[in-house]
Parts: structure tokens; sequence; C-alpha cells
């Protein structure tokens, strides 16, 4: 039958879903009349650990609230504009056949709601975002999210989905400068993102946030890209795509590596997860993963299956850095960073600062919780590596390291680059390093530091 | 005698109030200038007018609810106000808690506030005079290619809730006018004359070539999409909307004598 025919039998009240999660499947039921209610927020929320920035949100989350349709459906769809926002709003659902995809129809004023109506034609996975003048703006600011249109037999099911979206972000200051961050435009046309990020911030979807699954389960994730500006390489570290819905159109390619997301764009991947442990989620254009936040995580638990994965081989080719600049380990005495003479951080002070260094620099290769990864990152949890002998660890920081390294009775023999930290961050990082995970609770001052690097 | 020193007293009084009306706007000088955007970009000519040098205020709004009933909440006609219309007050007479009285008067009608203006003995700006005083900055009339200036303008329009703060918060002008950017939106007379459909990438085509032309991206771009901002959120509006980030100025012509 052709969906234009399709009758629409009775009436309901759509669920929307804030990222990473989908509303049920719409396999069990008829196309229906389906009422959309989404209001839009302009508010603040963090893009990295003390970093704030104010998105513009379909829904108070980025991207927009997910929404699942079904072919047939016949969607009314009411946008409504708070009205403590500064600025009019409108909504382009690519799954829209009509002028503008309901742009010109929906545009609507601070404090005031529209409500228009549209039949869903095409199965597929489509981005909707804002429109308004400049609409470059409006999406750069996270106003992007993704509607489903499922076919009439619905999906097919599967054990998991998640809602994964990526975006680039153009600030005033550079990747982890503190505080308030307003969008900057210029750095938008120049195309020269200081964040790419999935679901509106750095670690959105790492620790807490992390994506869980179990052993066997079959997982559909639900990708799109809201842009601006960045075309992602989507990939998961340690998986192949057993399918994915090339575009979020019906073609079907199976055994994917890395699946191309346009912005503007989306796609549909299905895999098996098969052993244990942490697959990451990156946009393997592999600086905007380690560098601008593009890096999301799913647990898998459950038993090991040595057959598939034995353990011993680690995801060598990936050296994930800090977002910080690296270089090489290196023995040279005057690269020493320029330190504008500033008063010593309290001890509170540095737990503070060095948190959030830990968060933007450390993190991506010791982990969270200092716990590192076998065999490829030292932990520095309740290391006696660490614990052992303090200046050895400043400068391991300064001027990176390579080579065997015994900690907690497991070896190491890898490379960790030097960070590119003032003695400020390093003294802090430090602290805070010392002083959680049960370590020795050591205070490292800036003059430490200073003498070490001036070794 | 008494009737007498009254009436002297109350002409004393009126004289000050239209002093103090003379003060309290500033006299801006005509000149030509080409709109930032529209149907086509052609010179526009301004002639010489005055314009309030600040926001109208909630204080300022209130005393205008005594003498004019009519434009009170409970009584006002749904056709002239919607009904987020003075949203902010608690009733037809004191302010929500929280709210300032020296901050500019939002959630108002252009209805309401083209009345407000005819009161006064004053009018509403028009759109290409208010375009015109907000090209300046500080020390220039004329700060539309400066990045600073347009910087400044795009991060307000960022920023959520900067209505509740105090007129004069932000920076005087060349012309001696506060806050034409960083306070609230504001009203003109003919606010809708630039249609502006919401489906921004189709008004862009044709005449103006902000998003197809040029190769060069300078500050010229920055300019543009301010002032793209302010269009589109005119065009989002009705007369009979009330808003919580848009207030008004009035406006006066000067009449020469010889004309
Ligand atoms: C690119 C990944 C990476 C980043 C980023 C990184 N490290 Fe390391 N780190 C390593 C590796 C790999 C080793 C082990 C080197 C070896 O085998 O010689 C190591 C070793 C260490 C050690 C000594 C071993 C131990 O467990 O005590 C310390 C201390 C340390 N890192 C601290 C830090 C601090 C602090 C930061 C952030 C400022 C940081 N690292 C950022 C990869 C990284
Ligand atoms: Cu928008």
């Amino acid at each position: 039958m052709n969906a234009k025919d399709i009758k629409a039998v009775s009436e309901m009240k759509a669920e929307l879903t804030a990222p990473p999660f989908v509303p049920k499947s719409t396999a069990d039921r008829e196309a229906t009349k389906l009422k959309v209610d989404m209001e839009i927020l302009e508010e603040t929320g963090e893009m990295a650990d003390g970093v704030e920035y104010v998105y513009w949100t379909f829904g108070g989350s980025v991207p927009g609230s997910f929404i699942r349709t079904k072919v047939g459906d016949e969607v009314e769809f009411t946008l409504k504009n708070h009205p403590d926002n500064k600025l009019p709003h409108n909504i382009d659902l690519h799954a829209v056949n009509g002028p503008g995809g309901g742009a010109a129809s929906s545009f609507v004023a601070p404090g005031h709601e529209i409500t228009f109506s549209f039949k869903t034609l095409n199965p597929g996975l489509y981005v909707y975002h804002c429109a308004t003048a400049p609409v470059g703006m409006h999406i750069a600011n996270g106003m992007y999210g993704l509607i489903l249109v499922e076919p009439e037999e619905g999906l097919a099911p599967v054990d998991r989905e998640y809602y994964v979206m990526q975006g680039d972000f153009y600030t005033k200051g550079e990747f982890g400068e503190q505080g308030e961050q307003p969008f900057d435009m210029q750095k938008a046309i120049d195309e020269d993102a200081d964040y790419v990020v999935f679901n509106g911030s750095v670690g959105a979807l790492t620790g807490d946030g992390a994506l869980q699954a179990k052993v066997g389960e079959t997982i559909r994730l639900f990708v799109g890209n809201g842009g601006p500006n960045l075309v992602s390489s989507f990939h998961a570290i340690g998986e192949i795509f057993d399918r994915v819905h090339v575009e979020g159109g019906d073609l079907i390619n199976e055994n994917v590596q890395t699946t191309l997301i346009p912005a503007g764009g989306a796609a549909i991947v299905e895999f098996e997860v098969d052993v244990p442990g942490e697959l990451v989620l990156v946009d393997h254009s592999i600086f905007r993963a380690f560098n601008k936040g593009a890096l999301a995580m799913i647990n898998v638990t459950g038993e090991e299956d040595k057959d598939v994965f034995a353990g011993t081989i680690q995801e060598g080719i990936y050296l994930p850095e800090g977002g910080t600049i690296q270089s090489m380990p290196s023995d040279d005495e005057d690269d020493a960073k320029e330190e504008t003479a500033a008063v010593e951080l309290s001890k509170a002070e540095k737990m503070e600062l060095g948190k959030k260094v830990y968060g933007s620099t450390c993190f991506a290769c010791h982990q969270a919780d200092g716990q590192g990864i076998e065999n490829a990152f030292p932990p520095l949890a309740n290391a006696d590596y660490l614990n052992d002998d303090v200046n050895r660890a400043i400068d391991i920081v300064l001027r990176g390291k390579s080579g065997e390294i015994t900690v907690n009775g497991k070896t190491y023999n890898s490379v960790m680059t030097a960070q590119n930290l003032t003695d400020k961050e390093v003294a802090a990082v430090m602290t805070y390093i010392y002083n959680s995970w049960d370590n020795n609770g050591t205070e490292v001052t800036e003059e430490m530091v200073r003498k070490v690097r001036k070794k | 005698m008494f009737s007498k020193i009254l009436s002297i007293v109350v002409i004393m009084f009126f004289s000050l109030i239209s002093f103090g009306q003379k003060e309290s706007m500033a006299l801006i000088e005509g000149g030509t200038y080409i709109p930032l955007y529209g149907s086509d970009s052609m010179p526009v000519n301004v002639v010489d007018f005055k314009i309030d040098k600040y926001p109208v205020t909630n204080a300022e709004f209130k005393e205008f609810l005594e003498e004019n009933p009519k434009w009170r909440k409970s009584n006002v006609i749904a056709l002239f106000a919607d009904g987020n219309y003075m949203r902010h007050f608690k009733n037809d007479t004191e302010l929500k808690e929280g709210e300032l009285q020296n901050a500019p008067m939002t959630n108002v009608s252009w209805f309401a506030a083209k009345k407000y203006c005819e009161c006064q003995g004053k009018r509403l700006p028009t759109l290409d005079e208010w375009e015109y005083v907000g090209m300046a900055s500080e020390k220039r009339a004329d700060a539309r290619t400066k990045d600073e200036y347009n910087k400044f303008i795009l991060s307000w329009y960022e920023k959520p809730n900067s209505y509740n703060q105090e007129i004069g918060s932000t920076f005087k002008n060349y012309w001696g006018v506060y806050d034409m950017h960083g306070l609230v939106w504001e009203w003109t007379q003919d606010f809708n004359s630039v249609l502006i459909s919401g489906e921004s990438r189709k008004d862009v085509d044709g005449s103006n070539d902000l998003f197809c032309g040029g190769a060069a991206v300078g500050s010229s771009d920055l300019m543009n999409y301010a002032a793209f901002m302010r269009y589109a959120f005119r065009g989002s509006i009705k007369a009979n909307y009330s808003v919580r980030n848009l207030g008004f100025r009035c406006a006066k012509s000067i009449n020469k004598p010889n004309q």
C-alpha cells in the first residue's frame, strides 16, 4: 500500500526521550495521529568540566528529544518557544516532504507556540534542526536531533537501542579553557572547531554516562550528526558494525569498520557485542576524539570468550592522548613554559583545578578513577610506582616516559607523551592524584615542579 | 491669589517635566545608511529626530497605567495584547517579587507601546531610525565594521535572561543613547516591514548574498549575522504579542519651523 493511503486510525501522544534513550518500537501499533509536543529552551550547560556554554535546545537536551514515528503516521507537531527565551526559532524536519521541512510554518516567537502537521511517507532515520537566521548559529548552539520513521513492520527487535549524535562547537576560548565560553562566529565560519562531541558535551557518554550492554546482546545505535560543519567518520574501537543502514535509508551494508555520517545526516548501526570490556565510540578523524571530545564508551559486562578475544593484545594502534598538546618524551632542558609569577594555590584550590586538568588531560588514558587500562596505561590509583617517588612522577608528566616500568606488580612498556602544562597545573594535578584513590596524600608545590623542570 | 500661586506652581511643574523630557531624549543627526538586510540594499535617508536615551521602565509604564486604566492587564482587549501581557506583574499595579522598578518594561504589546509614546507626545521610532541609532558604538556613529562591536551584539543575542537589569547598565553610544544592545529587544513602528518568513534560507535568495556570495569572510559577515537576528526576531512577532525580552523606547520628529 502507498504510504499516502494509510489511514491513521487512532490518536496518541508521542513519547519523547532525551539522549541516549529512544522511545519504544512502533512495531505493535497501527499508523496513528501522533501528537508531538516539543519545547525550545535556551539554557546554560556544561561543555566540559568547568566550561560553561549557553545551549539552545529542543526539549532541554543536546541533541533534542528523539521522536519515533512510523510510516503513515499523521504527526501533529506543536512547537513551544519558552517565554524567557530571547530568540525566535523553528524546526526543519528532514522527514517531511514539503517546503522547508516545516520551517516556514513553525516559525515561533518567544512565549508562543505553533502547531503544524505532516504525514510520514518515507521510512528512515532523519535529522531535524532549527533553520532560523543565522541557521549555522542555531545549529552550532545545539538545535538538532533525530526523528525515526519506522517501516510498517517496525525495525527488527534488538536487545538495546541508544541515541548518539555528534556535533561540533565553537567557543571563544580554546578547548578546556575554564569559565563561561561564548559562541565564536568567526571560528564557526572558519570551521575551526574547539569541541567535537557526542551528545552535547565532553564526557556525556563516558564514566557514569557510559552506555551499558551485556555480552551476547545486539545493540542498535541511532547515530546522527548535527554538524554544523564536520562530517563524522563514525567508528567503534574494538567492534565491527554487523549492519549499517547507510545514511539512515533502506540500503544495508554489512561488516563495516567506519561509516561516514554527513552533517545533517544519520545512520543506524547494529552489532552484537562479543566480549566484555569497554568499547570506545569515536569520530575516527582521530584528533577530534582525543583532543576535542568525540569519544563515548559502551560498558560491556559478562563472561569472557577467549575464542573471540584472547585479551593479551591491546588496542595498540590508539594511543589516546589527553586534550593538552602532546609532544614526544624529551630530555630538552629549556622548553620550560613561561610562568607568570603568581601566588601558590591553596590545597583546596589545587584539588579543584587538578580535578579539571585530570579530566581534560589524563583521563583518556588513566581513566576516570585512576584505574588505568591493563597492559596499556598503568594505574594511578593506589599505585606503588607513583607513591614511591614524587619527583620521578613529576618528571614523567613534564617530560613523558617510555620503556618498561612495573606498577603494582604488572609491567608496562609503552609511551606516555610529555604533557604541555604550566607549573601551576602540574602541581594541581599531582596534588589531586596524590590525594585521591588511596594514594599517600603528598601535596605537590609549584616549587617542586620548577625544580624538576630545571633538572 | 491662592489659585494664582497654584497655577504658577503647576506651570513650573509642567515646564520642569517638559524640560526633563528634553533632557531625556537625544538628538540624532540624520544621514543616509544602507540597511543591512532587506528586499534591496538601497541607501535610506534618515532625517534628524530625537529618541529616548533609555528604554521605558517598569515604573514609568506603571504611571501610564494609572492614567490609562484601559491598558491595565485586567482591562486590555485581547486584540491589543496577548496572554503574556504584563506577565511580570502580580496584578495591575505591582511587579512580581524580584522585578526591578528601573528595569526596562517588557511583556508589552506593540499597541500598548505605541499608545504609551503617544500619551507622551511621542511616537515609536521607525525601523530605519532604530537601526540608524543602533549602528553606533561608544565612539563612532557607525561601528558596524568593527569586529568587537559585532561580537558584543552577537554574544548578547546568545545570552538568556538579560531583561531584569536596570536601564543604563550597558554602554552609552555616540549619540548619548543607552542600551540599544545588550538589554532587551525593542519595538519599532514598522517592525515587520521587512518580512522574514522563518524559512531563512529562502529569505536569503535573491538580492541579498549573505550566505551565497562573498568568498572573503570578515566583519561584514559578522555584522550581517547580528542584523539578521534582529530582523528574524521582528519577523516572528505580531503587534499583539508580549515578549519577556522585548521592550521599547519612544522617538519624536523635529518640526522645523521653516518646513
Ligand atoms: C597518551 C596517554 C597518556 C596520557 C594522556 C597520560 N598518561 Fe601517564 N602514562 C601513560 C603511559 C603509557 C604510562 C606508562 C609509560 C611507560 O610504560 O613507560 C604512563 C605513566 C604515568 C605515570 C607513572 C606510572 C604510574 O602509574 O604511576 C604517572 C605518574 C603518570 N603517567 C601520570 C600522568 C598524569 C598526571 C597525566 C595527566 C597530566 C598523564 N599521566 C597523562 C599514558 C598517558
Ligand atoms: Cu533556533
